[in-house]
């Protein structure tokens, strides 16, 4: 057997690849030179002396890009490390993940940049980049020196987890973000409208008797930062959109011409409220599960354009955190390892999306937000590459998963679509053991 | 008899004959508290912690003197006393309990839900003694209790519910209980302390009624629910006079209301602001048989839920 780890030059034949960009899968192949897409034949097999790989006509697209991870390291390794979060993600299908800042100490100094982008250099599993705070210690007051960031390496902006509540604050961030060329990412969420909320106010919120988060606490939030982009003429990014409502703020603004992009977590797109009926822990996310009218919009946005990108908020927690009172457990799930799975069972089996475009909300999408390399089916692109079978079926189980936590309400479901391994820079790395 | 189930979580999950059941069963035990010897052997050998992770009076003693007329065992547990003080999980806390081989446990908790993640991992029979805003199931069922003694039937009676509803796991589940056996429920309370969709809750439809003559005019009963007083600062009233005002039962109030409606108060009371003196005290008011039948009815699901299998004899008896 040849390890195709070690091989500088060779051809991927037999596959059928898609092409995000210009929206197609056709059967071809690829050949692979110095970490580098070199060509792209349209044929499936190539007259060559170089070695082949027979991709056996499974799906090769650009490797996905996460804009949405919460890695944890530095502070948190209880509940995932670089090491582990790393090794999800590439077995997701993930060739680079943008870390979230709510770490310990939070990434709003240019020395935790280098020590996360050293360490996961090492590790090699995936690209990482980073995203900086937008104020120091996320704590919304003073707004953090996005220069020496983005000179570290930083290659966004976010106070994830946290809505900056002083409007003259996050003018000045997208003011000064949009001098350096830097997306402020957003999460949407007017605290006092949601303070100590469990979940979606609703019948459901009534029912359980948990207190309740109004779909009016996020589109309050989105809408005055679309103002504010408006009024900077600076880049924004809405994170885990999550209501009806807040699709038709953002719709409106792209068409005014506002410079806002927007993300879905696969968990938005997929799970409602009403199965919170007993009190999984894991199903607690913030912004939380929504009504089924709000999946609806969403799904439909994914279709318009209005939703630019896949996001999967992965948010690892120990099993003891979530071993707790639904009020005590913190809110998040994992998402990296079953993303494309959940979405290819849940939209393209059931007729909602096509496979191309959720390949594109997950390549090209991302890769567009942020300015990312990657994410592109074309010839001179990094061979960030990822092998699927869209037609096999698994069932995620904690043993199988590489993330440290498995805070995952799909464990013991069985899915439809598995990625078979990636390529990093042309070299394999298999997902399946 | 017995009911089909391990635990008793919530009354939404009861059917209308299991909760009858649980009604007539209490009748029979009612009877036997009015004996010279107050006890029957039901439960003897059986078990029962009683963890309280939120302050009662009346629920706590109510359940404890409900187990020691059926002969069980008893230990208890308080927040207050216990090592939760020291960090200790309620997972951790519990299976500590089941390992001293207990056969029920009674609970209270603060949190919405905590009963059904103790039953997660318990083997014990669960009672909910209250849990968060969800469920309060033998406080509606001892109100039911009340009401079934003066009525007879539920069959198209009407009772009002005045108050904290958003707040209230009382409220909860007497309009699950009332709904599945054929009453109709109204709610009454001030806008921003009543939750979305609550019309939607239960069985057949409640209404909403903002305004408290209108909403009691035609009540058979009304049960007003304690407001407590730190809402006040959650904004949700701007005073307890204005409240009163507004939303108290006053003797002038109630003549809205048809003769003979039955007035209760699941207690701890606040007189002077849900609850008039006079009213509370006066002829239409249950709260004491209420508190009364609370006894007679815990000992029917406690019975129901463990004991019912051999004994079933000595308390038709």
């Amino acid at each position: 057997m040849i390890d195709w780890k070690d091989r500088k030059e060779y051809w991927i034949a037999w596959a059928r690849i898609a092409d995000p960009v210009n929206g197609r899968i056709r059967t071809g192949s690829v050949l692979i030179r110095r970490g580098l897409i070199e060509e792209i034949a349209w044929q499936k097999q190539v007259k060559t002396d170089l070695p082949v790989l027979d991709a056996g006509g499974l799906l090769l697209a650009p490797g996905f890009i996460d804009i949405h991870t919460h890695l944890r390291e530095p502070g948190f390794e209880d509940k995932e490390t670089l090491e582990t979060g790393t090794a999800a993600a590439a077995a997701g299908g993930y060739t680079a993940v943008v870390c979230m800042a709510n770490t310990d100490p939070v990434i709003d100094d240019p020395s935790v940049i280098e020590h996360i982008l050293k360490r996961s250099a090492d590790l090699g599993s995936c690209r990482v980049y980073v995203n900086a705070a937008v104020t120091k210690g996320l704590e919304g007051v003073e707004i953090c020196e996005y220069h020496h960031l983005k000179e570290a390496g930083a290659v966004a902006l976010s106070d994830d987890g946290k809505y900056i509540i002083n409007s003259q604050v996050m003018r000045s961030a997208l003011e000064y973000a949009g001098m350096q060329g830097l997306v402020i990412i957003s999460h949407c969420e007017d605290p006092y409208l949601t303070n100590e909320s469990q979940m979606n106010e609703s019948y459901w919120s009534t029912k359980l008797g948990l207190k309740g988060a109004p779909a009016a606490s996020e589109e309050i939030a989105v809408a005055r930062d679309i103002r504010l982009a408006e009024l900077t003429g600076s880049m924004l990014h809405i994170a885990h959109v999550s209501t009806a409502g807040a699709v038709e703020l953002i719709k409106k603004a792209k068409k005014k011409g506002v410079v806002v992009t927007a993300e879905a977590t696969p968990h938005h797109l997929t799970l409602d409220e009403s199965m919170l009926e007993d009190y999984d822990r894991n199903l607690k996310v913030n912004p939380p599960l929504r009504g089924k009218k709000d999946i609806t919009t969403l799904r439909a946005a994914l279709r318009d354009g209005t939703i630019d990108c896949i996001a999967t908020d992965h948010a690892p927690h120990t099993a003891i955190d979530k071993q707790v009172e639904f009020d005590l457990a913190p809110p998040g799930m994992i998402g990296l390892e079953t993303s494309f799975a959940q979405l290819n069972t849940e939209l393209v089996g059931k007729g909602e999306l096509e496979l191309i475009d959720l390949i594109r909300l997950m390549t090209s999408g991302p890769a567009d937000v942020l300015g990312l390399p990657g994410g592109k089916m074309a010839e001179g692109e990094p061979a960030d590459l990822v092998l699927i079978d869209p037609d096999e079926r698994w069932t995620p189980e904690r043993e199988n998963l590489k993330s440290k936590s498995f805070n995952s309400p799909l464990l013991g479901k069985e899915l439809t679509g598995r990625v078979q391994g990636i390529f990093l820079e042309g070299k394999w790395f298999s997902s399946i053991k | 008899m017995q009911l089909n189930r391990k635990d008793l979580l919530g009354l939404e999950f009861l059917s209308a004959q299991e909760i009858k059941l649980i009604l007539d069963t209490a009748d029979n035990f009612k009877e036997v508290l009015q004996r010279k010897i107050r006890k029957v052997p039901a439960l003897r050998g059986v078990t029962i912690a009683n963890v309280f992770y939120e302050p009662s009076t009346r629920t706590r003693m109510s359940f404890e003197l409900a187990e020691k007329r059926l002969s069980a065992d008893t230990i208890n547990f308080s927040k207050a006393t216990s090592s939760v003080k020291k960090g200790e999980t309620l997972r951790d806390t519990l299976e500590n309990i089941q390992a001293m081989k207990v056969d029920i446990v009674v609970m209270r908790h603060a949190s919405s839900g905590a009963h059904k993640f103790a039953s997660e991992f318990l083997e014990a029979s669960i009672v909910n003694a209250g849990d968060g805003m969800h469920a309060h199931p033998t406080q509606a069922l001892l109100d039911m209790m009340t009401l079934r003694e003066r009525w007879g039937t539920f069959t198209g009676k009407r009772v009002t519910i005045i108050g904290d509803i958003m707040h209230s796991r009382v409220a909860r589940s007497n309009i699950w209980g009332l709904t599945k056996m054929g009453a109709k429920v109204t709610l009454c309370g001030p806008p921003t302390m009543m939750p979305t969709d609550i019309e939607q809750l239960g069985e057949g439809g409640i209404k909403v009624e903002y305004d408290l003559t209108r909403a009691i005019e035609n009540a058979d009963a009304i049960n007003i629910l304690r407001v407590q007083l730190e809402r006040q600062k959650a904004k949700l009233f701007p005073s307890s006079r204005e409240y009163f005002e507004v939303f108290g039962v006053s003797p002038e109030v109630l003549k809205h209301a048809p003769n003979g409606c039955i007035v209760m108060h699941p207690g701890p009371m606040n007189r002077g602001v849900e609850i008039a003196q006079e009213v509370a005290d006066g002829p239409q008011a249950v709260i004491l048989p209420q508190v009364e039948n609370g006894v007679a009815v815990r000992m029917s699901v406690l019975f129901l839920l463990v004991g019912g299998k051999a004994e079933e004899e000595e308390v038709a008896s």
